[in-house]
């Protein structure tokens, strides 16, 4: 069975993979790895984890603006989420998925703390929709 | 978020995949802040120049587009002077992925002006929609010029460099642009002459992100200058009003602005007085935001004929410099060095001085942070004595 959850497009495309849920903020600027796509951040609840391929929900971004361009070396080093959605985008991760080319939505209708690890996802950056299969 | 049909075309990758891009960034900006629509520019001051900031990744984006920009550019402080950068103690491999930045840039259009002043280089007049990003030039644009622009980032100034307009929101309107909080200053004319950088950096810790207007001071424009950097630098003031000297002031007057309504805060002449203190030095530094030729002119005149002791380190825009040759000669010959296209603030050539002494209040709030040296302020006057070991 699939559910669809309306949402805001902010970065134009097509992704999907497993959700990867964080409570917190993530900055990406010396809080993930740009090499191997780990959250490196001392105490975050995500440390330790690969974001790589995920579709990765996160309330909102947070630091530096130079972040946008780790999302952008996250990318093109192949260790890049296949999608982000925000509880509400801000420019720094806005940015950052658009000069990475990785879809990304925000405003979901349902809150990402419903949303589950592991779930496989899909999102379209277009008209704004993620798409859940729940097994 | 209202779109013309050539925004469209543009976002459909009719005129190439740099521009809809470019497109996609304004269009997330908008919704982000909420936007209705956009604002045509007048010109540009694009962030991310410095190899140091943006790293082997951000030069790999830029390489990657290809498109040219549609208004004037320029580009914010570098970490070394484009020419002399030897001189400063820079290293070859960072002069060299600089230049790769620098070189990235060109092919976008984006004119090879480095500074923080870019209103000396491109005419700004009250009222234009502008796209700039370093702090105190966004202060100025907004405050001193009357001219309207938001804090832009690296990509957000160059993709609106490209598209040639903004998404029209926060100090792009009017009605966010009206005084929040009032600051007196109870100090004698002669105090505050000279130290509008420590009254910058005082009421920029007590405004935060407030718009604060000022009343009881007459500064000329370069003491503006000074006062807006420094409350940049200390607090995050995009835009201020000075009581019958800026231009909206007068504006929000005519519309019968009621100034008593608003929190007033009181800096005194002590608490002035109290910021600056008596201290070795081993370098001094001015042109924080970069002289202008007044200021160029001024130093000048302190320095004819005099020889300094200490390095004495004066920053400003290479077209500054450029066109006051007399002026940059004179201090030369006292062997100070005028340095283009860098700041005291980004540049590693400033990181091995233990104390340095600068008239700026921007400075003197990031120079501990980015240099990695106590800070001193001083006036002009006492900057260039403390130099001449006078």
């Amino acid at each position: 069975m699939s559910i669809t959850i309306q949402a805001r497009g902010i970065s134009a495309g097509i992704g999907s993979g497993a959700l990867l849920v964080s409570s917190e903020p993530i900055s990406f600027l010396s809080g993930v790895d740009p090499d191997s796509g780990i959250v490196i951040e001392s105490g975050h609840p995500l440390e330790g984890q690969s974001i790589a391929g995920t579709v990765l929900a996160f309330p909102f971004g947070k630091g530096s603006t130079v972040g946008s361009y780790v999302i952008y070396a996250l990318r093109r080093n192949n260790v890049a989420p296949s999608a982000i959605i925000n509880t509400e985008a801000e420019p720094i991760i806005a940015v950052g998925a658009i000069l990475a080319e990785i879809p990304m939505v925000d405003r979901p209708d349902t809150p990402i703390e419903d949303m589950k690890d592991g779930m496989s996802a899909s999102i379209d950056g277009s008209s704004g929709t993620i798409t859940i299969n729940d097994e | 978020m209202y779109l013309d049909s050539e925004d469209e075309k543009i976002l459909a990758g009719e005129y190439g995949e740099t521009r809809r891009k470019m497109m996609e960034i304004l269009v997330a900006l908008g919704k982000v802040f909420g936007a209705e629509k956009f604002v045509p520019i007048t010109s540009a001051q694009v962030a991310g120049a410095s190899y140091k900031t943006i790293g082997k990744w951000g030069l790999e984006w830029l390489r990657s587009l290809d498109a040219r920009v549609a208004v004037p550019a320029v580009l914010n402080p570098i970490g070394m002077p484009r020419e002399r950068w030897q001189e400063m103690g820079i290293p070859s491999d960072f002069a060299d992925k600089q230049n790769a930045v620098l070189q990235a840039y060109r092919r976008l259009g984006v004119k090879l002006e480095c500074t923080c002043t870019p209103y000396y280089i491109n005419r700004t007049s009250y009222g234009d929609h502008v796209a700039w990003s370093e702090s105190s030039a966004v202060s100025y644009a907004n405050s001193v010029i009357g001219a309207r622009t938001n804090r832009e980032g690296g990509p957000s100034a160059l993709a609106a460099a490209i598209i040639g307009k903004t998404p029209y929101y926060g100090l792009h309107l009017w009605e966010n642009r009206m005084p929040q909080v009032a600051f007196r200053i109870e100090a004698e004319e002669t105090v505050h002459a000279s130290h509008y950088g420590a009254i910058g950096y005082l009421a920029g810790k007590e405004a935060g992100n407030r718009v604060p207007i000022f009343t009881g001071i007459r500064p000329n424009r370069d003491q503006l200058k000074a006062l807006g950097a420094a409350m940049a630098a200390s607090g995050a003031v995009a835009l201020y009003h000075v009581d019958g000297i800026t231009p909206d002031s007068r504006v929000l007057r005519e519309r019968g602005m009621d100034i008593s309504v608003l929190e007033t805060i009181t800096i005194t002449g002590e608490e002035i007085e109290a910021i600056f203190k008596e201290q070795t030095v081993d370098a001094v530094a001015i042109g924080c935001p970069h002289c202008s030729e007044d200021e160029l002119e001024e130093i000048a005149g302190l320095l004819k004929g005099k020889t300094v002791k200490i390095p004495l380190y004066i920053f400003a825009a290479r077209g500054v410099a450029q066109a006051n040759p007399n002026l940059v000669g004179t201090i030369e010959m006292s062997g100070a060095k005028v340095w283009e296209d860098t700041c005291i603030v980004v540049s590693p050539g400033m990181d091995h001085f233990g104390t340095i002494m600068v008239n700026s209040g921007k400075a003197f709030a990031y120079v501990p942070n980015m240099c990695g040296a106590a800070a001193v302020l001083g006036s002009t006057e006492e900057c260039i004595a403390a130099a001449l070991g006078e």
